[in-house]
């Protein structure tokens, strides 16, 4: 009974709880059939959503004003780079990939720096950087639609017993942030310059290096989740990553991360993108119209923002 | 994050003086980059500069302008709205629909969107919730409701729109005119009533606004009304001249709103906003977007990035002249 309190207690649970809620609506409505082919494609689309959730998180952990609205740019470029370098061939995978994630890097680095150099809010810094990729990718990848290499695509849909590798990988890699978020010097400067960037530069923490850090890890993670989506959805486009943008910031907010910063952890990423992954689902296996759909997504992240409530504001 | 200059000790005459030679230079630059802009574009095509020229260029300024009106309000009260832009579509879709066919459906429609906006203010009050997130979920709420009001793009804009937005008056193309009256019914209201000085505070200095006795919650359910407000506007006078819908028809309108607001001079916390600067600014971003490129034969892809290098090149302009302000 305690543990279950202490359970309860955890921010991040009530992700997981709506998750499993809108999952048992899905095969009620369904009569049972099917349940376990939505966990599977709830699994491998939750992955893409996790990857830039855990960059945007440590962003937001870093205090109010701090989100990368970059990302959906950034994934744009980074999919086409990776395309293009891969070039439909399976001995260019690694070389591809580096691609995607020096590319990503290269975006994140080039945000701090406008926000570092320039001063200004890094809501305007990455959105005026954003433009800009926006503008590279569009011309990079004009009417681009390069196959990702066979070998590639089917390691994006690869499963066993049900359960995307993918997956599994993303899993590992969130135990990981997890414990860079909360052992490591790293991670506990983030939080720390959340909590009071004044007195983390007083207790000697290096403020400027560890957001750079920050932001070109959001960045490197855009631009390997681009990737990653070019292989999934078998060709990389200018919009594949518009819809990151609200799912990124969303599943940092839902999962019990604090918008405020200096509060942060990692499972809620995970539960709040199966939320909402499910949801999605779930609203197609109603067969509502996409107009419907998108009414209804955004009515329940409001609710659910509204019903978790926020300490302060971002801004 | 909102931490306020510290003020040391009394300044010298020279001093003061430089810091007031700092802030009219700062105060400038918005027009600044605007008769910049003008400049290459008469340079770059002497023929563009005429009241045709100007109808032509000017032609998407005046819903841009209103965007950025209706996004200046959020920011006064230090709050963001990421949604204004498919909630501009959302009102060019019952503008070529209802407002068309049953004007009184239409009417209640738009005033009920207003009353929507005015709803999420009290919510992003009363929950303290962040801003941006609760308008990033909106924005699919408008979307989809466009998307169900009009699946295909078409309908049409009542006539009485169309005939106001292709309204030519004598001399002065009407973009201009309804620019200037724009900027200058939003300055009397916010710059010079004292209600405005209120709304300008909640943003300034919530606490001390507080402990003076105004309320919050209504400061910032007015902000976003008057957001609500002019995205209605900017929705009706962007279909007035296009004359149909499309749901997706102002998605492009968020970012170009924030945009005009950053670079008519307004900051993005403690209230500091200017009405005038942001319409500068939403007619700089009008120009320099497209004919501008057109005339340096840039292609339109970098149209996008145009509005990126703007912005940096503002700001950091402003950065120089800040530093002599310290």
């Amino acid at each position: 009974m305690a543990s279950l309190r202490l359970l309860l207690a955890k921010p991040w649970i009530w992700s997981f709880i709506g998750a499993l809620l809108v999952w048992l609506a899905t095969i009620t409505f369904t009569g049972g059939y099917g349940g376990g082919g939505m966990i599977t494609a709830a699994l491998s689309l939750a992955v893409f959503t996790v990857i830039v959730g855990v960059g945007q998180m440590f962003v937001i952990t870093l205090g109010p004003g701090n989100v990368d609205l970059s990302l959906p740019a950034n994934i744009g470029l980074a999919s086409a780079v990776a395309m293009k370098v891969m070039d439909g061939n399976d001995s260019m995978i690694a070389v591809g990939l580096l691609a995607a994630l020096a590319c990503g890097m290269a975006i994140g680095a080039a945000n701090y720096l406008l926000i570092w150099a320039l001063r200004i809010p890094p809501i305007i810094a990455t959105l005026s950087a954003s433009f800009i990729i926006q503008s590279i990718d569009i011309s990079y990848g004009r009417g681009l639609q390069i196959k990702p290499p066979p070998g590639f695509a089917s390691f994006t849909n690869w499963q066993i017993l049900g359960i995307p590798v993918l997956a599994i990988l993303t899993v590992l890699f969130s135990i990981g942030a997890a414990i860079a978020l909360q052992r490591m010097i790293y991670g506990r400067s983030v939080l720390a310059i959340g909590q009071n960037i004044r007195a983390a530069w007083l207790a000697g923490v290096n403020v400027g290096r560890i957001r750079f850090l920050t932001y070109t890890l959001s960045g490197a993670l855009g631009g390997l989740d681009g990737a990653l989506l070019a292989g999934y959805f078998r060709g990389a486009n200018v919009d594949i990553g518009n819809e990151y943008l609200l799912a990124s910031i969303a599943v940092v907010v839902i999962g019990g991360t604090s918008v405020a910063g200096g509060k942060a952890n990692v499972p809620g990423v995970w539960g709040a993108a199966l939320f909402l992954v499910l949801l999605l689902t779930m609203l197609n296996t109603f067969g509502v119209s996409a107009g419907v759909r998108l009414l209804l997504t955004g009515l329940i992240i409001v609710g659910v923002i509204t019903a978790a409530g926020g300490q302060t504001a971002l801004r | 994050m909102t931490a306020a200059p510290v003020e040391t000790g009394p300044k010298s005459s020279s001093e003061r003086g430089a810091l007031a030679r700092a802030r009219l230079l700062r105060g400038l630059l918005p027009a600044m980059s605007l008769v910049l802009v003008l400049l290459a574009i008469a340079w770059l095509n002497p023929r563009a500069i005429s009241y045709f020229g100007f109808s032509l260029m000017l032609n998407l300024a005046v819903p841009i302008a209103l965007a950025t009106i209706a996004q200046m309000f959020v920011i006064a009260g230090n709050e963001l709205d990421l949604s204004i832009g498919t909630f501009v579509g959302f009102v060019g879709c019952v503008t070529a629909t209802w407002l068309k066919d049953t004007p009184l459906v239409g009417v209640l429609i738009l005033l009920g969107s207003i009353g929507v906006y005015a709803l999420l203010g009290a919510l992003i009050h009363l929950r303290n919730l962040p801003s941006i997130v609760v308008t990033l979920g909106m924005s699919f709420v408008w979307q989809g409701l466009a998307i169900l009001i009009l699946p295909k793009p078409g309908g049409k804009a009542p006539d009485w729109l169309l005939s106001l937005m292709a309204f030519k008056p004598p001399l002065v193309p009407f973009p201009i005119i309804a620019a200037l009256l724009i900027a200058a019914v939003v300055y009397f209201g916010l710059m010079r009533t004292s209600y405005g000085v209120i709304l300008r505070g909640s943003g300034g200095n919530a606490a001390v606004l507080e402990r003076a006795g105004w309320s919050l919650l209504k400061t910032k359910i007015v902000l976003f009304a008057l957001a609500g407000l002019f995205g209605v506007l900017s929705g009706m006078a962007l279909i007035g001249i296009t004359t149909s819908a499309d749901a997706n028809i102002g998605n492009g309108y968020t970012l170009l709103s924030i945009a005009g607001v950053i670079l008519g001079g307004g900051e993005f916390v403690g209230g500091r906003v200017s009405p005038i600067g942001a319409v500068i600014g939403a007619l700089t971003l009008a120009l320099a977007a497209s004919p501008l490129l057109t005339f340096m034969h840039i292609p339109p892809d970098w149209q996008v990035a145009a509005n990126g290098a703007i912005l940096i090149i503002v700001l950091a302009a402003r950065v120089l002249i800040s530093r002599r302000e310290r």
